[in-house]
This record gives C-alpha cells, structure tokens and sequence, in this order.
C-alpha cells in the first residue's frame, strides 16, 4: 500500500562530496580524512584555481585505487609552476617534471622501468595542461598512444596557456578571449573550430580507455579515474577545469561553472574503450550556453555592446550536437 | 673474445654487457644500425630485464630515458646529428636533472645542407649541456667506452655521451676483443639512483629554481664535471687492470717527448695522424700527436702537460665554429694559457670530406715551416669558392648555395644558371 | 635518498608558505535559522531533530523534538503545519512533509514507550495551571522539566481541552491523547479533573502556588442573531462536538445545516456525515475566502459533504425550513446580500460562529486587562498582574494547537525566570536561512511522499483515523528530503571543494574548521555549501 521508492545511492539526499547517512567507503575519496593530499596547501595556485582542485581530485583517487603506489610525471605549466617553486613543494606524492612536451614520453620510461624492476603495482600517472597535451605534447602523446604504454595520462583542461598569460592553444574554444585571440576588431576572440578534439584523437588510436571528466562531478571524476588507473595500457582522461584568471571568472564561480558546461551540453561527460563510447553521464538539469557564457568574461564580447546572435547561436549549435551525439538526456537516466 | 663486427654491432653487444633495463630506439642514419642490434639481442632473448622501446621522435627517445632513469632504471639511447637537435631540449634537461643515462652519438655533420656522413658538429653543438663528452678513437675504443661510460655516468649521477664517427667507426669491420659478461659484470655494479622516484619515499623531482638558487646549482654541475677528470683516469686505470688494454681516460699521447710540432684531434682520424707521424717521424721530422678521449671536462692540465713543451701546435678538427673558426683550438689555446707557442687551427673532414694522408703529410710539413695561416680549411677547393662569391656579388637572386656548389661539381645535372 | 640540491624537493616543503597572506575575504561557519524553526509557533527546532531522524536515531530526533513540543504524536496529526508552508524546499519541488516525520516519531515514541525524565531537583516552587488543554499541558510539562512542582486543575471531566472536545477521533484518535497526556502526568505533575476555577487568587493562596498560567480555552460558542421559531432546533458546533465525547451522541437528525466556515463547521460536518447523516455548509463566502484549510475542504467534499457558498442564514421555521439568501462579494471582498433567497429543509442547524472565552475566574483579581474578549498579556504571557500568566485561546492568537503549545511553552521560561527573580531570556535569532543562501544543485530529485489516505468508504462510515502515518522507511525518506537550511549538515562539500586543502574536518559530528593559514578567500565554499552555513566576509587584519 505505501508507495515505496526504489532506494538509489543518492536518495540519502545529497549530491554532495560526502553524506555521513553512507559507510565511508562509499562516499567519495575526498570526504575521507584519510585522502592523499597529494597536492598540498601552500601552493602558489590562483584563489579558485579549478586546475589545483582537478589534480588533487584526480590524484587522490588514484592514490585509493592503487593503494598509494603510484608516481606522477608533469609537463610544464601551471600546475608544475605553482605546486614546485624552489624551496617549497606541495606534492606528497613521488613526482617528476622533466619539460614541456614530453610527459607522455617521460611517463612511457618510468613505467618501462618499473616493469623491468619487476614492480609494476607502481602505476603511472601522466599530466599536463591543455597546452603541454593538445599541441607541443602531441607527439609523445600520440606515440605513447600508439605503443599502448601503461600510462594514464591526465589533461586538465583550461582551454589556453594559462601560466605565460592566457594564450591561445588549439583547445581555447570559439570566440574565447584570450592575449592572442583579443576580442578586438570585427571577429572579436577565437576563430576556428571547436578546439582540437583529444578525447576523439585518443578514442581513434583505439587504446583501452578514454574518459571526459569535470570538477563540477567530483564522484563521476573520482569513479572515472579510479577505473583508469587499474587499467593495463595506454589511458587518457580529460579533466575541464576552470580557470578563473583566464576565463575572467568569479574565484568562487569555479565549480558553478564547470557544472554549467556540463549542463549545457558544452563539455560532454562520457567514457569510451577501444575506441567505442561505453558510457555517457547525463545531464541533470540543462541550461542554455548563455548561462554557462555569461559567467566569464572572456565571452563579454558576445553580449555587449549587443547580442552576438550568430556565434551564439554556432556555441549552442554545438552543445545540441553534443547532447544528440551522446547521447546525453538520456531520459532513464535523466532524474538523479 | 675477439671478433670482426661492425662497429655498430661492437658497440650494440657491449651495451649488451653492461645490462641496461631501458633502451629507447628512433632510427637516423648513421646510428641506427646500433639499435637494430639491441634490438634483435632483446627480441632474442639474448638481452634479458630489458624494455626495448620504439619512439616516435628523437625527444621522445631521451624523454623515455630520462622518465626511466629517474625511476631507478639503466637507460640508454643513441642518435645523431638532426635527432640530436631535435632532443637538444631534453639533452639540456637531463644533465640539469643529474640522470645517469649514456647516449652514443654516431657524429654527423647538421644541416641545412643535409648531409649524412661525418663530422662533429653534432656532439659540439651539445658542448655546454652538462653531458660529459667522451670520443672513440677505434672500434675498439669505442665499446670499451660505453662500458667505462655506465659507471662514470652511475657515479657522478651525470649523463655521458659517446661519440664515435660516423660511418668511419660506425660502419667499419673491424677486428674487436668482446669482454665476457662475467668481466663487465665486474667492473660495473648494479645501478643505485642518486634520486629516484619511490613511494614508499617520495620526492618531487624538476622543482623551478629562481634566482637565489641556480647560480649555485649551475656552479655544483660545473664542480660535478671538475670531479670526472680525476674519475676518468681512475676507471680507465682500473679498466686496464681488468680488461688488459688501455682505452679510455683523458687523452692518449703518442711519440710526443721530444716533439716540436704536435698534432692534437679528437675521434677516428688520430688513426690517420699517427701513420703519417710514424711516416714523418721516419724522415727525422720530430712530431708527434695528442687524441684527446674526454673532450668534457675539457682536461685542461692533461693538455697542457701533454703539448705546452712543443714549439707548434696544429689543431685538427671536424668542427667549425661559424663565425669564430675552431672549437677545439678553442680548448686548446686556453689549455696553453700563459705559454707561448706557434698555434693552428685546421679545419678538415666537415661533412664526411675525406682527409687523406697525402693531404695531412703536406699539411703537417707546411706547419713545420710554419706557413699554415692561424685557420686553414684543409683541402678546399678555392676555385668552386671563389666562383660562388662572385656569382653571389653579380645576382640578388643568386639562388641557394648548396645546389649552386653541387653543380659546379657536375653533381646536378642541371641547366639553370 | 641524497637528493640534489634545489632540484629535488621534499614533500610536504609547501607548508612553509602559508598562502593565508594573500586574503581579503574570510569564509566562516554561520548557522541561520531555518524558516521552518522560525515558522513553528512551538519553537521547535525541526532542522536537527530531522538531523537526527535521517540517520534512523528517531528515538534522538524525538528527545530533541520533545525539548520545546511533548505532544508530537497529537501534533503530527492537527498541526497545521506552517512549517512546511515556509520550508524552502517547496522552492524545489515541495515542502518536505515535517508533519508527517513528526507524526511518526510521534506514534514511534509511543510505541517504544519513551518516558520524559523526570527533574533532577525540585525547585520547591508550585505552579498552578488552569485547564488541561494543550496550552497548560505544554506549560506544566516545561514548568515540571526544571524542577517546579505542578498541579492543573481541569473544569472538565477529561484532559485534552480542544484536543479532546473540539477535534473528532477521525483526526485525533482517543488513545493517541491520552497517552501523550499520560506521560506528562508520569514526570510528576498532579491533575484534578472536574475541578472549575472559580476565582484564580482564591485558588493560589489555598493550594500555596507562587504563580499560576491559566489556559481555560474559548469554549463559550459565539452566537449570531438569526430569528428562530421556538421549536427550531439550533445548536453551537462546541457543544455537538464535546457532546461526541459522552456517552450521549448528539441528536442531529438527517439533514444538518452547518452555519460556518472554520475548521469547527468541517469538523461537524464530517462528523454528522459518519453519524449518517447528510450535512450541508452554509458559509457566506466563497471557497477561498473560508478560513478552513484546504485540504480539510477537500477531505470533507470527498466524503460527500456538501457546501453552499457565498449564501447566509435568514431566519428558522418550526420544523426546520430555512431561508437563505445568496450574497455576493464586492470589489473589496466583503459579501454583500443580492436579495435573493431560496429555502432549506433541515433537522438541525448547528452555528459554527467561533468561540469566546470564560473569563469568569479572573473576576476581582487586579491589575488585569481585557479586550476583545481575551486577555491582555506582555511578550513574556504575564497578564498585567503579576505571578498571573495566560497563553491559548484565551490570549490573542491564532486559535491552534500549535500556538497553544507555543504560549505554553514560552510561559514557562518566563514563569521560571520570575520564580528565580529574573529576567525570561529568550535565546538569540540567528539571521534567516533563505532560499537564495543554498545550493541546490546538490539535492537530489525526490518528490513527496503523501501520506496514504483511508479509502472514501471506510471513511464516511466509521471514525477511524482518515489520514495514516507513513512507514518507518517512508518516513525516513522524508526526512532525508530536508535541505538543513543554513545549518552545516556535514556533506564534506567545503572539505573537498577547497583547492588549498584548506578546510579541516574535525570528524562525525565534529563539523569543521578553516584553515586560516592557506585559505586565500576564494569562495569555492561558501558557493558550493548547500545549506548555505558559510558567509564570506571581509577580511579585518
């Protein structure tokens, strides 16, 4: 006679990072006290910096997944320059910055070696920016790719080069400001296309595992990656952080507005094997592009002095294609 | 145990015996018949706890040696000429790291033009990375180096690099004396990291050094190199003791004692040198020739004890320092600081260019009566020069140089200009 | 590990840099006051005690439930509720059912038999309590909990007041009151039934009270001047329904005509309808103007009751025809008659007119003020003499159960504050927990559960209880539902959203702390707090 719910994990309410109804090992790695920390306080990171919150997000699901065998190869870039300044670093883990493009291939030796060593339980962590991964890391990334290396490599995504002062990278997306797209003249911001797609690139070499993830999905982050760890060969997971010096965000925005990608339809959550999507994240509660655009200034000049119809119009093009493509309100799924 | 192999095959078996965990393979000519050798001894089984990897890129080759040695694993790689370059970012980021990994360098001249056969422009324009800088003279001399170069590397915590010339060593069949694996196993001990990422202890490795502290770390890598010039004889010493022959160590004098002129080279053409001294030393000319091995640390002491009694000096280099004119000579001439003597600086060989004793008996009599101009390009041929810089003067659109000298030499058949 | 110098670094290195420096704003923890708390008219805190029932500790959620209300089980049942009419989920998608948790851990609490405690000294004081109604029960069970002895002496034969004589069992069933009045009585507190004031001063000296709260009700039905023939049979809606209380049931005839529109008029009406008969509502109004609450509306028009609006009663025959004349509201909402009349044939009317209050004990006790028809009293319920207090019906209120329980209450702080010759207290009112403060992204999609209603059949024909309680797990569900407005609940968001690593959890039911040595003042936390707990401000050093 009642009407009884099915009982889901989140029907204890909550969406939040931890739920003290659940065991702890239900919850998520970061509500436990026990987390890694595997980057610390006292880094040099931007008040808000997504990029800081994404890697120890990452890292620390890593670190539970593998039992805290793991090491961490980092490019160039922010998240090296602000975490290892001379005499201070924030990481608790075993790390190792060699230069800018060649993570992957610095990453592909170290776990050449620990196999050799025989203590392959010590999995490999690549990581990088936007920068470091989609164009002067390209090679090693497609070459680490190519040889299947048991490497899972980490891209966290800003969407330009952040740390020399916002420049263009071929992931900064249309009509984003950055110092060498200016929103000046008649084509104000970032011209070409949607930015070079690496999860696809990843998904054509056919490796055993391609992941999107974002900040504003700390359980579906932390679920992705723990998966990808304990995988055998070459992994790639790309993580959409915001950066609000970059974006011209609110520091206290940077969660609202990954989430606000996601729910647009902009940055796609879904996982993909060998080369085929296995599993899509839906959207919740979808909004429009604007909400999400309308958050950083560095689409100011898409809304003033007037409306830019026509390229908002191409930026929620985009989105609906996502959302058809993967399928992402998938109605079974829609209500949390 | 003595063989006749290719260099490249020499040198593939001895890094074979020296166990490395990790090699890393890109192909360029003319190194590359060194990696196929490894490889075919790993996919063999022959060279076991080996990763044998196929890059994609020169960069990614010294990159995947640098992430494996940083892990605690012997690495080794080789290149060349444009590969070298193409790494020169990671060359300079592993000495700064302090990563034991040994690279041969199968000497090539870099283009433009492009050019495959050798000269030493390639390990020169890596001179200042940090790498120590070893140069084989024989087939020989070279794999008994890159056993030498594992411990030197493993002890300083530095990376070395090998060269040997291209083709003339690389591709020459020669007769070699292969250690047995129980010999180098005793002369080099398993490799204990310095650094290593662990763990069970863990560092951040590659930290940004501003200011206030690179000086100084700049001054320890210097200091570093200062050490391998007493470590360099010592385990040539020691390598004599075991092995039975000499090979390696700062440099090699030969009938110098009473010398006046003295030639001093680096590589495979002191081979040459020393025939034609045997030659002029028959005819009473009192010469005599100094290979430098170690050419970083420069050995500075070791020169200047070895040559500063002469009256001249000829400096024979592959290597051109455009704009200044020798490298070498370079070294040389500060060796000698404070001692005069007559000094000059040949530049001979570049881009495979062949040096023959003829040239070199004429070249060296020339010194004697010292009528050789302070930089002398050894067997140039002036008329092809000349010709070209008037073209140039007469034409804006004077076209490239390269091609313009290859037709000149009836090289191109070609009917323009 | 003889690491190089400046290239390698130990972990942990970072800490030295304390990046606290770079703030100009600072998160802190706040709890607000959640609109429920802040609508309940008995203070309840409900915010934690649904803190306590989502983690199934119904029997911690009902002690911290029964600190400002000992009535729950009553409550769960004829509370109005405008604590679900504030709640700020009804933003979301709808109120979370507070009534019906409380309902439960009500029933739960008796079930399982939870006493209160007993006082652990007696403050040799004695209060006396005037009328065992909720406002007195309430007052007697707060005065007992700090030690005063406390006697209520009850003009009628049971306690429950309107509990008992206004509200039928089909809402409040007969056993559920009696035990929740049990166990006040079982801390100590002495009850005289059938024992009227007649003089309040007379009584305090004789029974040696140091103070008194007096809680008589309004039980005196209003009249209104309709013209009636001798033989018309009129009766009040108060005395129909005390009436069900005795052994005599109410002689209403078939056709009952109820004149009236509150709560009271449904009341009967539903009650005629399960004794067989058929009721009809005459209210001058229209449907949205009734002061009923909807949904008794809507229960009683599923039961077949029927109601006529925007008419008015002219006048009574012998034999029971009416003449009603139909109205009209003017512009400003007022009805207006239009002329208009029909008839209508009844047994009976019964007047639902409101209720005054029996003010007859607080005849020759000075320094009193009535108005309107009630009591005047100070914030702190003392009428103007002093040692004298009242709350309910019988002050100006709104005339519910739940206010009842709230004067009460509040009296007995106060009564205790001047027994010990000081000054009542109230505790602070943390600023307001709205709707804008939180995060709602975070909850997640859970629609209502609606309490199951006893089928139309069973209802019209018996007095059993029409709305049931939910189920333990339903329940729970319910509670789980509760966004803890402006009060840290402990989701770990601040813990896991702060890029610094700079939040320190303190663990289970220890919440949390900032660190203030590496928080830069980004915000991340406080955007992302669901309940809206952490305020940024400015920075002062």
């Amino acid at each position: 006679m009642d009407p009884r719910q099915p009982v889901k994990f989140y029907q204890t309410g909550t969406f939040t990072v931890g739920n003290r109804l659940l065991d702890t090992d239900e919850r998520s790695v970061q509500a436990n006290m026990e987390r890694t920390n595997s980057l610390n306080s006292g880094h040099r990171a931007c008040q808000g910096c997504g990029e800081a919150l994404g890697a120890r997000y990452a890292l620390d699901a890593a670190m539970r997944a593998t039992d805290n065998q793991l090491v961490a190869v980092n490019a160039t870039g922010c998240l090296e320059v602000f975490s290892t300044p001379y005499p201070e670093t924030s990481w608790q883990i075993p790390w190792l910055h060699s230069l800018f493009g060649n993570a992957a291939a610095v990453a592909s030796g170290v776990a050449a070696a620990l196999k050799v060593r025989g203590r392959e339980h010590v999995r490999v962590i690549a990581q990088g920016g936007d920068g470091g991964t989609t164009d002067i890391g390209f090679g090693c990334l497609s070459g680490m790719f190519e040889r299947n290396d048991d490497v899972l490599y980490i891209c966290y995504d800003n969407e330009a080069y952040m740390n020399t002062g916002v420049q263009r990278s071929s992931a900064t997306p249309l009509a984003a400001r950055t110092a060498t797209t200016p929103a000046v003249g008649p084509h104000p911001g970032a011209e070409s296309g949607r930015g070079k797609n690496v999860p696809v690139i990843a998904m054509a070499h056919n490796i055993p595992y391609v992941a999107t993830a974002s900040v504003a999905n700390l359980r579906d982050l932390e679920e992705k990656v723990a998966r990808a760890i304990l995988i055998r060969g070459a992994r790639y997971v790309h993580i959409h952080v915001p950066c609000p010096l970059g974006w011209g965000s609110a520091p206290a925005d940077t969660i609202r507005v990954a989430r606000a990608a996601v729910e647009s339809g902009l940055f796609p959550l879904y996982e993909a094997e060998h080369g085929e999507v296995t599993g899509r994240t839906p959207i919740r509660r979808r909004v429009p592009v604007d909400d999400y655009l309308k958050l950083q200034r560095r689409f100011a000049h898409l809304f003033s002095p007037k409306r830019d119809d026509a390229r908002l119009g191409q930026i929620q093009a985009i989105a609906d294609r996502n959302i058809v493509n993967y399928g992402l309100l998938d109605t079974e799924d829609a209500r949390g | 145990m003595l063989r006749q192999i290719e260099g490249s095959r020499a040198v593939a078996e001895a890094i074979a015996l020296a166990r490395p965990e990790v090699i890393c393979a890109y192909p360029i000519t003319p190194q590359t018949h060194i990696v196929e050798g490894l490889s075919e001894l790993v996919k063999a089984g022959e060279l076991r706890g080996c990763e044998f990897i196929n890059v994609e890129s020169e960069f990614a080759a010294l990159s995947v040696a640098i992430g494996a040695s940083a892990a605690g694993a012997r690495s080794y790689t080789a290149t060349s000429s444009q590969g070298l370059l193409f790494m020169a970012e990671a060359v300079y980021n592993a000495a700064g790291l302090g990563l034991p990994i040994v690279m041969t360098i199968g000497n090539r001249a870099i283009g433009a033009p492009i050019n495959i056969w050798n000269d030493h422009s390639d390990s020169m324009s890596m001179r200042d990375s940090g790498w120590i800088q070893l140069h084989a003279e024989t087939n020989q001399e070279a794999l008994d180096l890159h056993i030498q170069a594992f411990r030197l590397a493993e002890t300083l915590s530095m990376p070395v690099m090998v060269c040997m010339d291209g083709f003339i060593l690389t591709h020459a069949v020669e007769r070699v004396d292969m250690p047995t694996q129980v010999e180098v196993d005793s002369y080099l001990i398993p490799f204990e990291p310095r650094q290593v990422l662990d763990p069970a202890e863990p560092v951040s490795m590659g930290a940004m050094v501003g200011p206030e502290a690179f000086m100084e770390v700049r001054y320890l890598a210097h200091h570093k190199q200062m050490q391998a010039l007493e470590l360099i004889p010592q385990l040539a010493e020691e390598f004599e003791l075991r092995f039975g022959r000499k090979s390696g160590g700062l440099l090699r004098s030969y009938r110098c004692e009473d010398a006046e002129t003295i030639v001093v080279a680096l590589g495979s053409v002191n081979g040459t040198v020393q025939e034609v001294v045997d030659a002029m030393r028959a005819q009473g000319v009192r010469i005599g020739s100094v290979a430098i091995t170690a050419f970083r640390p420069f050995p500075l002491d070791a020169v200047r004890a070895a040559i500063g009694h002469a009256k001249r000096v000829v400096v024979l280099e592959k290597s051109l320092a455009v704009g200044l004119g020798g490298i070498l000579s370079d070294g040389v001439r500060k060796s000698l600081s404070g001692i005069q003597l007559k000094g000059y600086t040949v530049i001979a060989g570049l881009g495979g260019r062949n040096i023959t004793r003829a040239s070199l008996h004429k070249l060296f009599e020339a010194a004697g009566r010292d009528e050789l101009e302070a930089v002398t390009f050894l067997d140039l041929n002036t008329s092809v020069v000349e010709r070209e810089l008037v073209r140039e003067r007469l034409q804006r659109r004077s076209g490239p140089t390269a091609e313009s000298v290859l037709r000149q030499l009836g090289t191109v058949a070609s009917g323009i200009g | 590990m003889d690491k190089p110098f400046a290239i390698t670094l130990d972990p942990g290195s970072s800490l030295a840099n304390r990046t606290g420096s770079w703030r100009t704003m600072r998160p802190v923890y706040v709890d607000r006051l959640p609109p429920c708390n802040n609508a309940c008219p008995a203070g309840e805190n409900i915010q934690q005690w649904l803190y306590h029932a989502e983690g199934g500790d119904y029997q911690a959620a009902w002690r911290q439930l029964v600190q400002d209300n000992p009535l729950p089980a009553i409550m769960g049942r004829v509370c109005y509720h405008p604590c679900e009419t504030a709640c700020n989920r009804a933003q979301l998608d709808e109120a979370v059912g507070i009534n019906s948790v409380e309902r439960f851990l009500g029933d739960e609490a008796l079930k399982r038999h939870w006493k209160f405690d007993s006082p652990k000294q007696e403050s040799g004081k004695r209060v006396l309590v005037v009328g065992a109604g909720p406002s007195g029960l309430s007052a007697a069970y707060h005065l007992r909990r700090v030690g005063h002895a406390v006697a209520i002496y009850e003009a009628g034969p049971l306690a429950g007041g309107m509990m008992r004589f206004g509200i039928p069992t089909y809402r409040l069933p007969r056993d559920v009151l009696d035990a929740e009045v049990r166990r006040i009585l079982d801390m100590g507190v002495e009850l005289q039934l059938d024992r009227k004031v007649a003089n309040v001063l007379d009584d305090m000296r004789a029974g040696g009270f140091d103070a008194a709260f007096l809680a008589v009700g309004a039980h005196i039905a209003k009249r209104a001047y309709i013209p009636a023939g001798e033989a018309a049979r009129m009766l009040d809606a108060v005395s129909v329904l005390r009436s069900m209380e005795g052994e005599d049931k109410p002689m209403l005839g078939r056709r009952v005509v109820v004149y009236g529109g509150g709560n009271t008029a449904l009341d009967v009406a539903r009650t005629a309808k399960r004794m067989g008969a058929e009721p009809i509502i005459v209210y001058r109004r229209t449907r949205e103007k009734m002061p009923a609450h909807d949904f008794e509306v809507e229960e009683a028009l599923a039961e077949g009751v029927l109601i006529k609006w925007l008419s008015t009663i002219r006048n009574v025959e012998d034999g029971g025809t009416m003449t009603v004349e139909k109205m009209k509201l003017d512009e400003k909402g007022f009805p207006q008659p239009t002329g208009e009349v029909e008839t209508l044939e009844a047994d009976s009317l019964v007047l639902a007119l409101g209720q005054d209050v029996d003010l007859s004990l607080l005849d020759g006790v000075p320094g009193l003020k009535i108005k309107d028809g009630t009591v005047q009293v100070a914030p702190n319920m003392m009428t103007g003499h002093a040692g004298i207090f009242a709350g309910g019906d019988m002050v100006p209120s709104e005339r519910t159960v739940t206010v009842a329980v709230g004067h009460g209450k509040k009296a007995a702080r106060n009564i205790d504050a001047w027994l010990r010759g000081r000054e009542g207290a109230a505790p602070e009112k943390h600023a307001a927990a709205t709707y804008e403060r939180l995060n709602t992204w975070y909850y997640s999609d859970a629609p209502k559960t609606v309490r199951p209603l006893l089928d139309l059949a069973r209802r019209t024909s018996t007095f059993e209880e029409v709305q049931k309680g939910l189920t333990e797990f339903n329940a729970q569900f319910e509670a789980r539902r509760c966004l803890s407005c402006g009060n840290c609940f402990e989701c770990d968001n601040c813990y896991g959203v702060c890029p610094d690593n700079a939040v320190i959890k303190l663990g289970p039911g220890l919440r949390f702390q900032f660190n203030y040595d590496y928080c830069k003042g980004c915000g991340m936390c406080a955007a992302e707090c669901p309940c809206g707990a952490i305020d940024m401000v400015p920075e002062t050093t």
